[in-house]
């Protein structure tokens, strides 16, 4: 781990925004959850995964090591995907969600920060594959 | 008074980030000087959340629910601390640029928070 840990240089700066769009998503869903559920449960339980993805990524990148690269590579994938698909979904079909997601309109609430992660997240993840000594 | 606070925090807060940034676009760490502009914006976003409770516990609502309203207080007092702490163990740019995201995230929440309160 010593030196070549995902967290480490550029990395920091994306462990800190993964970071906090883990606690701004989990806090989200968690009060959306637990007061309003009923009033659009397709946007909440969307928000839900995406904090579960958020927190699962955060803790790869804290972790390091070549399993943790390689799931949160798989991660950021699956994170693009899903801003897209919903992205494009709550464009289409704005009636399908009566409150925004983290991910509506390509994150665009967030300063569009949730489509920029993942893209920056894979290329760093591809990057710091080399274990060469720097 | 939180009104004058909230623009207070904004303000030194999007100071902090150019200031940051631009140890960082020098190739520099966060120096002694960072973390005094860290603890100014911190004890701001500290008097906010003080003042924020107080105006609640006298009878004041915020205009989006108590609940969100204390959250996204307590997270402007932690936001620049905790990426003020990640940059110590980051002797690096990446550790200037990583505290100038804080305090960009910072501001936002500011804004956040003033929609909050009154909408």
């Amino acid at each position: 781990m010593a030196g070549r840990g995902l967290a480490k240089g550029p990395g920091l700066l994306l462990v800190w925004l993964y970071g906090v769009m883990s606690v701004g998503a989990v806090s989200r869903s968690v009060l959306q959850i637990a007061t309003e559920f009923g009033r659009a449960p397709l946007a909440y339980a969307l928000s839900a995964l995406a904090a579960v993805v958020y927190v699962f990524i955060t803790y790869t990148l804290v972790r390091g090591g070549e399993t943790a690269r390689r799931a949160a590579l798989v991660c950021c994938a699956a994170e693009l995907v899903g801003v897209l698909t919903v992205g494009t979904w709550t464009l289409a079909d704005p009636g399908a969600f009566p409150d925004a997601t983290v991910w509506s309109d390509y994150g665009y609430g967030y300063v569009f920060i949730p489509v920029l992660l993942p893209v920056t997240g894979i290329l760093w993840l591809r990057k710091s594959r080399r274990p060469s000594p720097a | 008074m939180l009104d004058a606070l909230t623009v207070a925090v904004s303000v030194t807060a999007l100071a902090l980030a150019a200031w940051c940034g631009f140890a960082a676009y020098r190739d520099q760490p966060t120096k002694d000087w960072h973390f005094i502009g860290m603890a100014v914006v911190s004890a701001l976003a500290l008097a906010q959340l003080v003042v924020g409770v107080v105006r609640l516990a006298g009878g004041g609502t915020a205009d989006e629910g108590t609940a969100i309203f204390l959250a996204y207080l307590i997270g402007a007092v932690c936001a620049v601390p905790a990426a003020g702490f990640l940059s110590l163990a980051e002797r690096t740019r990446w550790g200037s640029a990583t505290v100038a995201a804080g305090a960009v995230v910072l501001a936002v929440l500011e804004v956040r928070l003033h929609d909050i309160w009154a909408a």
